[in-house]
């Protein structure tokens, strides 16, 4: 992975900037020390590694604009940095680069029950999110698999889903409101309590910018009644069009489950053999999960199951209680664990229209063949989003690149089908010189328009989501004007 | 002008000196100034797939068309996009482009989202005539920036869209509504932020103070929509006098009603729209002094009747929301502006983003920003 040389006279200008910093931080808040910077060396890609210039770790939106300022006016990028959960690279450092981290910003500011939102510093971790709101019958609704330990800085930058998304949306469906910090250091607030922006929706074109058109400090969350119960089903088929062609008509019927998630015989031998869960071997397996009371639960899941058994599943198997419910989820849960027991990994995320689900999995699995290395498939089925999880041994020479290349080609196909290059991941550095495939070189101009209106001087986490061939003009003029 | 293909319009816009004025079935009192450009030519469904949720049409597909097609796979425009035909007395048949553009939602917003959330990927011809796809057909795209959430809602200021995709959901089982009688605003308020913190999935929560009532929609499978209208009866017991349950055919006539604003269709004065929390509608109701108004989206939402040349803004004061002018003459327009004034960073922002994308200022003069 290739990154911009960094600034020589930047990293040369250290004391400075670390002086400066400490004189609106305090002194456990800036981190300039080798040993110490080399904690934010990556983000959870941890193939890729660069320890930063120093981080700093605010405590407030005055901080974080007293932080920016500086670095504006220093000429140093700046990273910000969620919990450091990113699979796409999002938040690796450069060697010139303050990271600005928003881990010490975790407070709940209010509750609002009479009209359903919260507003909370963005270091505030996704769970900890619906933790705070639960005891009283209501939940934040993105739920990304990292939500343990995950920011909604870093939800927001990348636009976070999960299993659940396809009846509640991701982040961006459930963002109302921010406070953002721009690279200069004013503070802009967008939207608020209410729905809908008045003008331009600029709360939409911050959500999923990947940091890079402003900090965000704070944010108003809609939150939701909790529903009455939820409960899963889990049907296995001896072939995976066959599964493709249930789910379809699950949808199709008018149900709208909260989760349909799929696995194929690679990632259900993995998981069986490393959690134990009890799945059926089978070549395709589903977990379909409804949500509602008791009676509402048993007619959906009537429906769903009377589907299934029109495509003869070799199992069918309805939850009856949550300890069922919980035996059914541990598998798709442990699949990421299971399949890093058997080797190194690297986890993809392109979506595919569901339709083409059949075909591309074929391809996976040839293409697999050639390349000579295994892949198994979990993901979310009713969005179309998968997870190819590509294995591979880090330690032996020319495996990762090779791991590398066969992701690329998967990833291309996706968008060969309809399909896009991320769906909850990012782009980051990860898939960076991908974004050609996508897009037209006008295309990418539009957004990197955008970039420029928000961060004229491309300081803001640079050298991601645009290729940098395609960038590389704004970045020369960024540095010529220093 | 009427254009036929997504090319002629790139050229069109390319060779533009002079403002024009977009639009597909101008149905929606929205027109910036300039020359008439209408899409109504970049007409049809392009592709629909009923299994995958998602349907892809051209801009000028008339409305009609596409809740057609999703009707024959009893599907729907789930975010239920108002017609403003009635309210701002205008003609035509609206578009599906029209309808992101306007970022047009109904009063089912408040459970599903709005139309810029079902809005999955966008072509676009900017000001400069080129032509810009962003997004795709599928639920989930972190692909780079959002301009498809940029190009919803931004009423043709900033490009020109020739093609969207967009996301369909199944039409449900059957519907009813629990109606309160005799609540004030207040109450009102109050008893529909009840029942939307209840889990009995309400995706309708509206209040006309004129007819004394507040009216709850519950939709899904029939014996379920029974099951919770009893469940939310009893949630609300002691918050209102009087209950009574519509039907399924009495309730769709309701929200129909409601989602148009048929109470102020053919009455005089001007018609604002108030985004706002729920709780401060009662406050900003008080303040407004309007001749007649009309809760929705469980009291985040206000209509407003007000006398012709009314300055809602100014009486409103400051509050977290914002107030947009529907229907009122030009010069009350003018003076006052459609949108709400922005921040002074918002602005900046905004302005920034209209500079990257029209830099002749072809589109829309004078609508959105800055009052002309």
């Amino acid at each position: 992975m290739e990154m911009p040389k960094p600034d020589t006279e930047v990293i040369a200008r250290k004391a400075r900037v670390v002086a400066r910093l400490l004189s609106v931080l305090p002194d456990d808040a800036v981190i300039h020390d080798e040993r110490e910077t080399r904690a934010y060396e990556c983000d959870a890609l941890t193939a890729y590694r660069c320890p930063p210039m120093v981080a700093v770790l605010p405590s407030n939106t005055q901080e974080v604009s007293d932080v920016l300022r500086i670095c504006h006016s220093e000429g140093v990028p700046v990273v910000p940095r969620g919990s450091g959960t990113s699979l796409a690279g999002g938040a690796l450092p450069t060697a010139d680069c303050v990271i600005l981290g928003v881990a010490r910003m975790n407070d709940v500011i209010e509750t609002d029950y009479d009209n359903r939102l919260i507003r909370v510093q963005t270091g505030r971790t996704n769970l900890s999110v619906t933790g705070a709101v639960e005891a009283d019958g209501f939940f934040y609704a993105p739920d990304p698999s990292s939500q343990l330990a995950c920011a909604i800085a870093g939800n927001i930058a990348m636009n976070s889903g999960g299993a659940h998304c396809l009846k509640y949306g991701v982040t961006t469906n459930n963002l109302l409101g921010v406070t953002m910090v721009m690279m200069d250091g004013e503070v802009v607030e967008i939207g608020g309590g209410y729905m809908d922006a008045g003008g331009l929706d600029l709360l939409g074109l911050i959500c999923g910018s990947e940091g890079q058109l402003g900090v965000v400090t704070e944010a108003t969350l809609r939150i939701l009644p909790t529903p009455e119960g939820a409960r899963p089903v889990l049907m296995g088929f001896d072939d995976n069009e066959v599964a493709g062609a249930c789910v379809s008509d699950i949808i199709k019927a008018g149900v709208l489950p909260v989760a349909i998630e799929f696995m194929d015989r690679p990632c259900i031998e993995a998981t069986e053999a490393f959690a134990k869960a009890g799945y059926p071997m089978c070549e395709a397996l589903l977990i379909v999960e409804v949500e509602g009371s008791d009676a509402e639960i048993d007619h959906q899941l009537a429906l769903i199951m009377e589907i299934a058994r029109r495509h003869n599943p070799v199992e069918l198997r309805e939850s009856r209680s949550a300890e069922e419910s919980a035996k059914i989820w541990l598998g798709r849960k442990s699949a990421f664990g299971a399949m890093g027991q058997i080797n190194d990994y690297m986890c993809l995320d392109g979506t595919i229209p569901v339709s083409a689900l059949p075909m591309v999995l074929r391809r996976i699995g040839e293409m697999s063949q050639e390349f000579g290395l295994k892949v198994g498939n979990v993901f979310h089925a009713g969005d179309g989003n998968m997870h190819p999880l590509i294995l591979f041994d880090a330690n032996k020479p020319g495996d990762l690149e090779l791991c590398e290349t066969f992701g690329a080609e998967i990833l291309k196909l996706c968008v060969e089908v309809g399909g896009c290059l991320t769906g909850e991941h990012g782009v980051g550095i990860e898939k960076r010189d991908l974004m050609h495939v996508q897009y037209a070189a006008e295309d990418l101009e539009a957004q990197m328009a955008v970039k420029d209106v928000f961060d004229p001087a491309w300081l803001l986490n640079p050298a991601k989501v645009f290729p940098l061939d395609a960038s590389a003009g704004r970045r020369a003029v960024k540095l010529a004007a220093q | 002008m009427m254009v036929r293909s997504e090319q002629e319009l790139a050229a069109l816009v390319a060779d533009a000196a002079d403002p024009l004025s977009i639009r597909g079935g101008n149905t929606r009192g929205m027109a910036g100034q300039g020359a008439a450009l209408s899409v109504a030519g970049l007409s049809g469904i392009i592709l629909y797939e009923p299994g995958a949720l998602t349907m892809v049409a051209q801009a000028g597909t008339p409305l009609d068309e596409i809740e057609a097609a999703l009707a024959q796979e009893n599907q729907r425009l789930a975010f239920e996009p108002m017609d403003h035909r009635g309210l701002v007395g205008s003609q035509g048949g609206p578009t599906i482009g029209g309808v992101f553009a306007a970022n047009v939602s109904g009063p089912r917003r408040i459970a599903v989202g709005a139309a810029r959330d079902f809005l999955l990927g966008v072509r676009f011809v900017d000001g400069r005539g080129v032509v810009v796809k962003n997004g795709g057909r599928v639920m989930k795209n972190v692909t780079g920036y959002d301009l498809v959430k940029l190009m919803a809602g931004s009423f043709g200021t900033l490009g020109v869209m020739s093609e969207v995709s967009f996301k369909v959901l199944p039409r449900v089982e059957t519907q009813a509504a629990l109606v309160l009688h005799g609540l004030d605003d207040g109450q009102a308020v109050a008893a529909m932020s009840r029942a939307m913190g209840s889990p009995f999935e309400v995706t309708g929560a509206a209040h006309d103070p004129a007819k004394g009532q507040t009216v709850l929609r519950v939709e899904g499978f029939e014996a379920s929509v029974a099951y919770r209208i009893g469940r939310l009866q009893t949630e609300l017991n002691g918050m209102a006098g009087e209950m009574t349950v519509l039907t399924a055919s009495e309730a769709e006539a309701f929200w129909e009603k409601q989602r148009d604003v048929a109470v102020f269709h053919g009455e005089e004065g001007d018609i604002w729209r108030v985004s706002c929390k729920p709780s401060d509608a009662p406050a900003l109701l008080a303040k407004a002094g309007a001749e007649a108004h009309l809760l929705d989206w469980a009291g985040g939402l206000i209509w407003l009747r007000m006398a012709q040349g009314s300055e809602l803004r100014a009486r409103l004061d400051q509050f977290d929301g914002h107030a947009t002018i529907v229907r009122a003459s030009a010069q009350t327009k003018a003076r006052l502006g459609v949108f709400h004034p922005e921040a002074a960073g918002v602005a900046k922002l905004t302005a920034g983003l209209r500079a990257q994308f029209d830099p002749k200022g072809v589109f829309n003069a004078g609508l959105m920003g800055a009052v002309a």
